[in-house]
């Protein structure tokens, strides 16, 4: 047996991660002797608390360092990932409390445990050991399976908090798996070493290591919510509770594909070849089953659903490609998504009311005119999501087809053109509803909270900037790849 | 100051933003109107400045570039959001700021009243915010976007009285014809940054980059070909022959508008461009030969049909086609200095002219509204002997008109003479240069001629105006004559600072200032053609015919419109003809009607009824049947139950493994 | 002594048995213990390989493994408790409100 050597623990590396745990476990304190009606301050906290962490982030950028021997790293890839959990969970803690009134199940956990999960989402992406990939992963998924359950009273909610829980669990199985796999045929969970086994041939099994490889990448598949990997996530977003799809439709879907990214990226350049051709046909299989079943929905939360399977579609294509402009591509993509998705949500959670969510597309008949500001910043979004210039969703595809042209892959990009021109057909049915169908109800219950108003107003905000002038951020992205 | 030279669009984007966002809710006309001026004069400051800074610095450290942020970086190509200072674009900056300023000021006047002032005002800093970009620019993406927005903008406020009929149909027309002009700027620039990419793998379209590289361009070629087109773009912005028509009737929109969008800067973009890029022009001669001809036969051209309209704002319209035309002579034979130089000085006459005119129509308008009448107040038939009324007025008209006509010492002068000269002079285009000079100095004898038809007819002689109003006829107010004494001021002194060696009471500062721009040029030019030296005498004698020209068209106004007044009747009555077809503006617009726009409605309607209806209507809806049918299959899969989304899942992973292990 | 193979063998066909379970079984509970089941599995993977390699990663590794699924097993049954309270039964079959 060896001995066990002390390993150099740099605190500072996990201060971020660090500083919203402890804000998570103080409100899950505070929380006790907060009344009812007044858990909103609990999220006014978080936010406060996220705001912190976001600085904290902001100081670590340009400077990359490790810490715990190698098995959490602060790059600016992993600062600019976090940066998109956080700016996400903020909108989603935003628009958390009105929801969570009205329905009549506002606990305040639900703050503190989106926070865990957002801690959970940052050690993704700072994780360079499987280790460390795993546990955050687990701590994202253990609270987010909380959450999607977290309305007790509606067996929808309950349903889709089962439904996750038993195939998030499910697929938990075949990652680790998958780790076990590529640790016995490497000797190692360090992303960097398992890179250098599989670099200098020093692998005891290269199909163990294959085989390893391709079971994580199924694991991560099913976060990312990829085809044929996909199937929970239209019944899940459905269920929970709308704020916390919209947090679930971001941030862990970003997180799966930092960690998936920096797993095929930097532990398995060797496989490129391999990995590439699977997520090729990952790829199309995702856009396609999105999109194509996505133009049936009549329910918009099950629509924006399968919109996020095609989504994910799209960013498989910049990770198809692995190139520079593919990978900042992704990046782009990623915050801009996070931006225009939880924008919609926040418009879909204003149109319902209490008992009834009003998720059908007929409710939608008039509300442009009814609610002329909401409806014009629910066009922004549905632009975005359709990729119309000049909002950004056009931009970050734009970056992510081009990167996917500029590999090689001229098929890849026509059939993700294609796709995204079938799904201008779903997105542009709602605003049809909203502007040319007669109003069959007042909408006198829409409320907007100030919490909402800032929500919206920063959703427009990184949809628009972003697309106009997306200089900026792309440079930010470009210096944030893993290469 | 030249770091914060991003100030300069920024302010009037801010009061854009203001009276575009809140005008409707502040309505005090007279806060509207102060913001709008207050946000284009601080742009004036700021170009001040940096004109001064620049003076300061050693001739060939007068180039700066400022980026602003990154903007699109894909691949090989980028362009930033960056801005441009060098004696060119300053020279334009002081104008546009300056002569806008102006305007805006005569603005709060004339739109006094008027329904959506808020707009008018927002819509004007739009204006001057994308003038600013396309003269900033240093790439040429940033001046497309100026250049669409001035458009836009264009198409905004000719169409600013909407309620009427034919503003609408006026800016649709100024808008179809400058998307053709448009085009052809974009083939342009990817022809030029697909030739220096792929041949030299210098992937930009940065100016200073392209300057930079300039020297690999072949003479010719492809450059005959980028240029032709950037052209063509020219054309339609500048209004020249054949995509002027939309000029004369962009008079629709309110005189400030005329005055300094149709006028002093927007219609001189093409001038502008043409000098941003006159090392690449330069390098193509048939280009050079067929901008000058252009300019040539659209200088002549106008000229002739100003001489028969009666609409005042429409003379000056077709005087505007006429003056442009000068400055593509210029940019033609290779007087690139002449062709900024005259675009500075026509900004400073043609905007005093243009206001003035509306000072004219400001006043009919009232005195007939006081009578309820219905003539028409922009019509010189109505008019007569206004000079008694209205003698700011008549007095900074008066000098304008001078000035255009070209007589000495005015800055009109200077400038027309400078490009008559070097049309003479200039050797790029052999003989040809000499047809040029030659139609350019019967343009100029027509344009002395209808420009003081216009003053005959508008303010001396007796008045014509309904007797029952005349008394009502009144100067107008301050805010509306300072714009106009000040513009006078500089038309009557403005050509001082270009002054030619020849007369040698001044150095020519102008030309001076403009050298380091046009530098390159002339030497690329000096490869193919060699300039002789003409004696001085001859450069005298040809300034005195132009003098001699003007003068000849002056007295023949004379003759005609105040001395022998029955002379007109009796010239159309000897050729009705022709009087009819200059009337009617030479029937180019029916020519156009009949040549595209009829044919066009036609196919289009073949196109629509058979094979869009039938081909394309029915290929998209059968596909759009056959997607449907495959959602509505797989949807079936998404059963809701948890075992066979397990099922899905482990079949997945199967499968994958199995491909690639056991392949 | 037992070679390696052997043990992954083992621990391959466990992991099968829990796949096939997950996949057949209708209680949400047995489901659920398929599921631990094949963690197990993974875990002697692991352990077999850390002993193979000489190394302690993957005996840490198995540590982590089990408090995680320690939590999944609560956060889990209480889920199920939840939907029990509701619709008085954990058949997955009754998982079916949201499909299509």
């Amino acid at each position: 047996m060896e001995t066990i050597a002390i390993p150099a623990i740099n605190m500072s590396v996990i201060a971020p991660e660090m500083i919203l745990s402890v804000v998570a476990m103080a409100l899950l304190l505070i929380n006790v002797f907060v009344k009812n009606e007044q858990k909103g301050y609990l999220g006014y906290l978080s936010i406060a608390g996220i705001l912190v962490t976001l600085y904290s982030l902001t100081i670590g950028w340009g400077a990359p360092q490790d810490g715990f021997s190698g098995s959490v790293v602060q790059d600016n890839f992993a600062i600019f990932f976090k940066g998109i959990f956080l700016v996400s969970a903020a909108m989603s803690i935003l628009i958390t409390d009105q929801y969570l009134q009205r329905e009549g199940c506002n606990q305040g956990e639900v703050y503190p445990l989106m926070l865990f999960a957002t801690v959970g989402m940052m050690l993704m992406a700072s994780g360079t050991d499987l280790m460390t990939i795993f546990l955050g992963l687990e701590v994202l998924s253990v609270s987010l399976y909380v959450l999607a359950g977290f309305n007790r009273g509606s067996i929808r909610s309950n349903e889709a908090g089962l439904k996750y829980f038993l195939l998030g669990a499910f697929s938990t199985g075949f990652l680790l798996y998958g780790m076990a796999l590529t640790y016995g045929a490497t000797g190692t969970t360090k992303v960097v070493k398992i890179a250098a086994a599989a670099q200098s041939g020093m692998v005891s099994s290269n199909l163990m290591l294959v085989a390893g490889m391709l079971l994580m990448a199924t694991g991560f598949a099913f976060k990312v919510a990829a085809a044929p990997f996909h199937m929970w996530t239209p019944d899940v977003y459905e269920g929970a509770p709308t704020p916390i799809t919209a947090f679930m439709s971001v941030g862990p879907k970003a997180a799966g594909f930092a960690a998936f990214l920096r797993v095929l990226l930097v532990a398995l350049p060797v496989f490129k070849a391999e990995w590439s051709s699977l997520l090729w046909v990952l790829a199309v299989l995702t856009m396609t089953v999105g999109n194509i079943t996505a133009l049936y929905q009549q329910n918009i939360k099950r629509m924006l659903a399968y919109s996020s399977i095609a989504h994910a579609g799209y960013i498989l294509v910049g990770f198809t490609a692995g190139n520079a402009v593919g990978t900042s591509g992704i990046l782009f993509y990623m915050l801009s998504y996070a931006f225009m998705n939880i924008g919609a949500f926040a418009v879909i959670i204003l149109v319902g009311k209490k008992g009834e969510e009003n998720n059908n597309l007929a409710d939608y008949a008039g509300f442009g005119y009814k609610h002329p500001a909401l409806g014009v910043a629910m066009c922004v979004f549905l632009f975005s999501l359709a990729g119309i210039p000049p909002a950004a969703g056009f931009v970050g595809k734009f970056y992510l087809f081009s990167g996917a042209i500029q590999a090689g892959y001229i098929w890849l990009a026509i059939i993700g053109v294609l796709n995204s021109a079938a799904s201008v057909y779903y997105y542009l049915r709602v605003m049809i509803y909203m502007y040319f169908k007669e109003p069959t109800e007042d909408f006198n219950w829409v409320r907007l909270s100030p919490a909402f108003i800032i929500c919206l107003i920063i959703a427009i905000a990184g949809v628009m900037i972003p697309g106009v002038v997306p200089g900026t951020i792309l440079e930010l992205a470009q210096k944030a790849i893993l290469m | 100051m030249l770091d914060n030279v991003w100030l300069i669009p920024l302010f009037p984007l801010i009061g854009f933003l203001i009276n575009g966002l809140f005008g409707k809710k502040i309505k005090n006309e007279g806060v509207i109107g102060g913001i709008g001026t207050l946000a284009i004069f601080c742009s004036f400051l700021v170009s001040c400045g940096i004109l001064m800074q620049l003076v300061g610095l050693p001739a060939e450290q007068r180039v700066f570039e400022k980026v602003i942020f990154p903007w699109i970086h894909a691949g090989n190509f980028k362009a930033d959001m960056a801005f441009l200072v060098d004696p060119l674009s300053a020279v334009m900056i002081m104008v546009v700021t300056g002569v806008g300023t102006l305007i805006h000021l005569y603005s709060i006047g004339y739109m006094h009243g008027e329904e959506g002032f808020y707009r008018f005002f927002a819509y004007l800093n739009l204006f001057c915010m994308s003038m600013l970009l396309l003269v900033l620019g240093a790439n040429m993406l940033v001046m497309f976007i100026g250049w669409e927005g001035v458009g836009l903008c264009s198409y905004l406020l000719i169409g600013y009285y909407f309620e009427k009929k034919s503003a609408g149909d006026a800016a649709k027309k100024a808008f179809v014809m400058n998307r053709v002009g448009d085009f052809g700027f974009l083939i342009g620039l990817f022809t030029l940054f697909w030739w220096f990419g792929s041949n030299h793998n210098i992937w930009t379209i940065n100016f200073m980059e392209i300057k930079a590289a300039s020297h690999l361009l072949p003479y010719g070629g492809v450059v005959t070909v980028a240029t032709l087109c950037f052209f063509l773009g020219a054309t339609g912005k500048s209004a020249q022959i054949p995509l002027y028509t939309w000029l004369p009737d962009a008079m629709e929109g309110p005189t400030p508008v005329s005055a300094l969008i149709h006028a002093a800067t927007m219609v001189t973009a093409g001038v502008y461009m043409i000098g941003r890029m006159s090392f690449v022009f330069i390098k193509a001669p048939e280009t050079m030969m067929v901008v000058a001809v252009v300019g040539a036969a659209t200088a002549l051209f106008a000229a002739t049909i100003g001489t028969a309209q009666n609409d005042i704002k429409r003379v000056l319209a077709y005087s505007t086609v006429s003056q442009l035309g000068f400055m593509f002579i210029a940019m033609g034979v290779g007087a690139f200095t002449g062709g900024i130089f005259h675009l500075m000085t026509h900004a400073f006459f043609k905007a005093c002219m243009f206001l003035g005119s509306g000072s004219v129509i400001h006043a009919m308008h009232h005195a007939l509204h006081h009578g309820h009448l219905h003539d028409d107040p922009q019509d010189m038939r109505n008019m007569g002997g206004l000079r008694k009324a209205m003698p700011i007025t008549f007095l900074t008209f008066f000098v304008s008109t001078f000035a255009i006509a070209g007589i000495p010492p005015l800055s009109g002068f200077f400038s027309k003479d400078e490009i008559l000269w070097q049309a003479f002079s200039n050797p790029y285009h052999g003989d040809l240069n000499k047809v040029v000079w030659a139609l350019g100095c019967i343009a100029a004898c027509f344009t002395a001629f209808y420009m003081f038809r216009l003053v005959f007819m508008t303010f001396f002689g007796e008045c014509r105006i309904n007797p029952k109003v005349k008394d009502h006829l009144h100067e107008s107010p301050l805010v509306i004559t300072i714009p106009l004494m000040v513009l006078g001021v500089l038309a009557a002194v403005g050509g001082f600072i270009g002054v030619p060696k020849l007369i040698g009471i001044l150095p020519n500062y102008f030309e001076h200032w403009l050298e380091p721009v046009f530098e390159l040029a002339n030497e690329y030019g000096k490869q193919y053609a060699h300039m002789h030296e003409h004696s001085h005498s001859l450069e005298w004698g040809l300034m005195g015919l132009s003098v001699v020209i003007a003068a000849i068209g002056i007295f023949i106004a004379f003759t005609m419109y105040m001395a022998n007044k029955s002379l007109p009747e009796k010239f159309t009555s000897a050729f009705p003809g022709l009087y009819r077809a200059v009337y009617n503006k030479w029937y180019i617009d029916e020519l156009y009607d009949f040549v595209f726009v009829n044919p066009c409605k036609s196919l289009g309607n073949l196109l629509w009824k058979g094979f869009d209806v039938v081909i394309v209507d029915g290929v998209v809806n059968g596909v759009a049947k056959l997607v449907m049918a495959f959602s509505a299959g797989l949807k079936g899969l998404q059963s809701g139950y948890v075992h066979n989304y397990a099922m899905g899942m482990a079949l997945g992973v199967v499968v994958i493994i199995a491909f690639y292990v056991f392949r | 002594m037992v070679s390696l193979h052997s043990y992954l063998i083992l621990s391959a066909i466990l992991f099968s048995i829990g796949t096939i379970g997950v996949l057949t079984r209708r209680n949400a509970i047995v489901i659920f213990m398929c599921i631990e089941m094949m963690l197990n599995a993974v875990n002697l993977t692991f352990i077999a390989l850390s002993k193979y390699l000489g190394n302690l990663d993957g005996q840490i590794f198995v540590f982590f493994v089990m408090t995680v699924a320690a939590a999944e097993a609560a956060v889990g049954l209480a889920l199920m408790i939840a939907f029990f309270k509701n619709r008085e039964s954990i058949d997955v079959e009754d998982l079916n409100l949201m499909k299509w």
